[in-house]
């Protein structure tokens, strides 16, 4: 890579390990992660910012990274669905979408699950309404919904 | 829920029935799970194709030099490189990969660029030129009916642009509407909508040593080799076809694709890998979703309300292809009879080109507009009469084991204890009346998979392979899991037979290259097409096994017990190391066919016979504002007859999910077109429900335990979603005493309808009159007599 292109040099944590990247000036945060980084855990539904299937943790809140341009985040922590388990141990939430049947074609469920952390972080006990609202920005087709609130209650109710 | 007890043949179930976590869970919850467009090959060049932004133009010439020019772009093909013509029906092959000579809608393909990366490939397709020479565009049912003002869509099928005639009857109609007491007629339009699958598709394809491997996000992988070795000229086990893990299909992936045969025809030229992801814009236009049906009934009933005769005619938005079209126009009139013992029924149904992207199958194939129109119909005639609609139904209800008039066979059917359970569990909610308030009931049927194949052959319908070594279990199965869950029936049904867990059996499925057949996640065939497949396949396995342990320890099979990790006195893994010492190989095989008997024998009887049919009944609880038209559900019962839950919460997630598809087609969704352009090719322009809107929703299952299906096992994937659509549009009757004719219910068709009514009109939105079609002369078919009748 040849240092007289137009990409910069940017430091980034994802799922906390330091790196120096070169990114170019009209790369997102998802192209970022799918193709350079080869986390392919972040899916993309429409890259408009329209389905929330990408969505990331940038310094703990949910961000669709379709919309992100890294060059933002200089020195941001960015949190992506391969991120959340701690070594071979599942994060609740990872536990409770299983154990609800809160996916299916599981498409949705990365940017899903981290739309949700990023809600119980910041209110551990949301009522249904505030999962509600919280979520309303990711698409799914598979569920119907109902499944996911149950998963993301099971977990405020477990923590409490 | 009620489940009944878990035994079966006087057997104990140990883990059919349990709601269990998806076996291939932890990959989708970690990000670990590959979907096609997650794969990456050393090499991989990224494909992008060129489509036309006419509605319908002659083709004059491509220019493609300057795109080869481009920096990065390695390749560069047209039509000329693909000639081949195919479709998924072998009577309307009309397709060609990228079209050379003329386009048909806004978005057909007409050249291919793979490149390094995908600006690269843009930047080719931006430097080919193309000229046109456009053509008058045809836009509705109405205008594809007269001839045309310049040349026809297509060169085949017409008069004018109709692509496909059916008409049937069934029993003396005439007779039976002279006996009738009262007769009605009610004309319908179901405006299209499209699957939305959260996952773009994907295709990646590689080529060597005169081989093509294809992974793809399709639901059909074993219709996709056999086209695409047709139009590469490859011998069928050159091809090999991987459908890859599935991020929801919906019917929308279930033809093959212009950019599936573009990456292989591409592979092989360039000898190097290359994919191609489509954008959510160019997944609008790829669509094969819900055909816009405009529908004409009418139906004479005795004085107590039983059904003399129906006449049902419907005239199809094909778009701009054939796709799966004969039989959708089919699907349109076979399924009316499932529900309602009709003793004489005439169909006339016909679908029409227009120059919009091509509709195919979207779950309920062809039968959510009949039922939607059927259900309201019946709603107005007991309106008429004086009758309550339920008992209107309940007074046609088919019943179970007896053949309709239409010769499709009829097991197990829950219709009665369906509509008990729903209508009990929202009892409460009936009762409460508020101004604006309405509730709505509707039942519907669904087959368990097609009687026949999409194109003739005797093949099984779906095969199982078991290999078990070293004391491991693998299951190889065609079927493919789009989401809905099939790899864990797979599991599951073998798990129970061989005393396992469903976390024990390895799968490999929908890989034509390593699995045999089974054609497909499409009628919703699965569970008890390959569940049966499945159950045969792990059923031989045990028997080999628990022969091998009676032997060692002297006694009968029959004393050796077969559960929770063990075989007999044997951890399972030793007994089958034991089986394999004494046997060999051990590797067992099971399939499925439907019966032979489970429909007629008349042109187009191959639409509509399944071996079961599943049952559902909905309530729907709403409010709706008469100032403004909007509509806010409140809640919605399910009742469903599942035959057996294989997985308790699986299905509790497919009836979920079938009611929140229904709702959106019932209050919002619709691919909309204005002069050739669709509306809204975007995910936020084309409304569908999130979380805000989604209501609650109380499943109830019951379990009529099919005699045919695994363990009793009936679908569940398309089912639930039928009777939600006219459940939407009789609770906004009840609440604003105006009809909706015509789906989805938006606030200003409500607006529309109220309107009329303060004009002193009928209160009522939809279309006024049905199109004169030029249906051809009927086929009469004489009904099975009362021995056939009943089973
Ligand atoms: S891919 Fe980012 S919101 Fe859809
Ligand atoms: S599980 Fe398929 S889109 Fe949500």
């Amino acid at each position: 890579m040849s240092a007289s292109d137009d990409r910069d040099v940017l430091r980034l944590s994802v799922n906390g390990v330091e790196q120096a990247l070169l990114v170019g000036p009209y790369t997102t945060l998802l192209e970022l992660l799918r193709e350079d980084l080869r986390l392919t855990g972040t899916k993309h539904g429409c890259e408009l910012g329209e389905c929330g299937a990408c969505t990331v943790l940038v310094d703990g809140v949910a961000q669709l990274s379709c919309l992100v341009l890294p060059a933002q985040l200089d020195g941001a922590a960015v949190t992506t669905i391969e991120g959340l388990a701690e070594g071979s141990v599942l994060h609740p939430l990872q536990r409770a979408f299983m154990r609800s049947g809160a996916l299916q074609c599981g498409y949705c469920t990365p940017g899903m699950i981290l739309a949700a952390k990023a809600l119980l972080d910041a209110n551990p006990a949301p009522s249904r309404e505030e999962i509600r609202q919280a979520l309303a920005g990711n698409l799914c087709r598979c569920t119907g919904y109902a499944s996911i609130i149950e998963a993301v209650e099971d977990v405020a109710r477990s923590a409490s | 829920m009620n489940l009944s007890p878990a035994t079966h043949d006087g057997q104990a179930l140990h883990v059919v029935g349990k709601p269990l976590p998806r076996v291939e869970a932890v990959g989708k919850v970690t990000g670990g799970t590959l979907y096609a467009d997650d794969i990456d090959l050393s090499g991989l060049l990224h494909c992008k194709l060129l489509r036309s932004h006419h509605a319908h133009a002659r083709v004059l010439s491509i220019d493609t030099s300057s795109a080869l020019a481009v920096p990065g772009v390695v390749a560069v093909i047209t039509g000329q490189d693909l000639p081949a013509r195919y479709g998924i029906m072998p009577t309307c092959e009309d397709e060609v990969a990228l079209e050379h000579e003329k386009v048909r809608f806004v978005g057909d393909p007409v050249a291919a660029v793979a490149a390094v990366d995908e600006a690269a490939a843009l930047a080719g397709c931006r430097a080919i030129r193309v000229e046109y020479d456009p053509l008058e565009a045809v836009e509705s049912i109405e205008q594809a009916l007269l001839s045309p003002g310049s040349e026809p869509i297509h060169d085949y099928a017409g008069p004018a642009n109709i692509h496909r005639l059916a008409a049937l009857e069934f029993g003396d109609v005439e007779a039976g509407f002279a006996r009738a007491d009262h007769i009605r007629e009610d004309v319908f339009f179901f405006e299209g909508n499209t699957h939305l699958p959260m996952e773009q598709h994907s295709a990646t394809a590689q080529a060597a040593n005169g081989h093509v491997t294809l992974w793809s996000s399709t639901q059909n992988p074993h219709y996709v080799q056999r086209i695409l070795a047709s139009v590469l000229d490859l011998p069928m086990g050159h091809v090999r076809v991987v459908a890859a893990p599935h991020g929801g299909g919906f019917g929308g992936k279930c033809d093959p694709f212009s950019h599936e045969i573009v990456v292989c025809k591409l592979a092989m030229l360039t000898g190097r890998p290359v994919k191609c992801t489509l954008t959510r814009e160019e997944v609008f236009y790829t669509h094969r979703g819900r055909h816009p049906v405009l529908m004409w009934v009418r139906t004479g009933v005795d004085a107590s309300g039983r059904i003399c005769a129906m006449h049902f005619r419907t005239a199809l938005d094909g778009g701009a292809y054939g796709s799966y079209g004969p039989a959708s126009t089919l699907y349109t009139g076979a399924l009316q009879t499932t529900t309602y013992a009709i003793p004489a029924y005439r169909f006339e149904g016909a679908r029409v080109f227009t120059n919009k992207a091509p509709c195919g199958p979207k779950r309920g194939h062809g039968t959510p507009q009949p039922r939607f129109a059927l259900e309201v119909h019946l709603d107005k005639i007991a309106e008429e009469i004086g009758l309550d609609p339920v008992e209107l139904r309940r007074r046609n209800y088919v019943k179970p084991f007896t053949r309709t008039v239409n010769w499709l066979r009829i097991t197990s059917c829950g219709l009665e204890e369906v509509t008990d359970r729903v209508l009990e569990a929202s009892r409460e909610s009936r009762r409460e009346r508020r101004p604006g308030h309405g509730v709505g009931f509707a039942v519907s049927s669904y087959m368990c998979g097609a009687g026949l194949p999409i194109y003739w052959n005797k093949l099984p319908h779906s095969e199982c392979v078991i290999n078990v070594g070293r004391g491991g279990v693998t299951l190889f199965c065609g079927a493919t899991d789009i989401g809905q869950g099939s790899d864990s029936v797979l599991a599951t049904v073998a798990a129970e037979e061989l005393g396992l867990s469903p976390g024990d059996i390895r799968l490999v499925t929908g890989d034509t290259g390593l699995t045999p057949v089974d054609l497909g996640s499409y009628s919703s065939r699965v569970t008890f097409m390959a569940g049966n497949a499945a159950r045969m396949a792990a059923s031989r396995m045990r028997e080999l096994i628990v022969a091998a342990v009676a032997e060692e320890e002297g006694c009968a099979p029959s004393e050796i017990e077969v559960r929770e990790g063990k075989i007999g006195r044997l951890m399972f893994e030793e007994a089958a190391v034991l089986a394999e010492e004494r046997l060999g190989t051990l590797s067992s095989h099971g399939s499925y066919s439907p019966p032979a008997d489970i429909g007629g024998r008349y042109k187009g009887s191959g639409v509509g016979p399944s071996p079961a049919y599943s049952y559902s009944a909905a309530v729907v609880d709403l409010d709706a504002d008469h100032c403004t038209g909007e509509v806010h559900v409140n809640k919605v019962w399910l009742a469903h007859d599942i035959g057996r839950a294989i997985n308790e919460l699986a299905v509790r997630g497919q009836v979920e999910g079938g009611v929140y598809m229904a709702l959106g087609e019932a209050l919002m969704e619709a691919q909309v077109y204005r002069d050739g352009l669709h509306k809204q090719p975007s995910m936020l322009d084309y409304k569908s429900l999130t979380f805000l809107e989604m209501p609650e929703v109380e499943t109830i299952l019951v379990e009529t335990v099919d005699p045919e299906g695994p363990y009793g096992a009936k679908e569940v994937g398309q089912g639930p979603l039928l009777p939600v659509i006219p459940a939407v549009v009789s609770a906004v009757h009840d609440a604003l005493g105006v009809w909706v004719d015509e789906v989805p219910v938006t606030p200003e068709k409500i607006l529309k309808a109220l309107d009329a009514r303060a004009k002193g009109k009928e209160g009522r939105f939809g279309p006024k009159s049905f199109p004169d079609v030029p249906y051809p002369p009927l086929v009469k078919v004489t009904p099975p007599d009362a021995a056939a009748a009943a089973l």
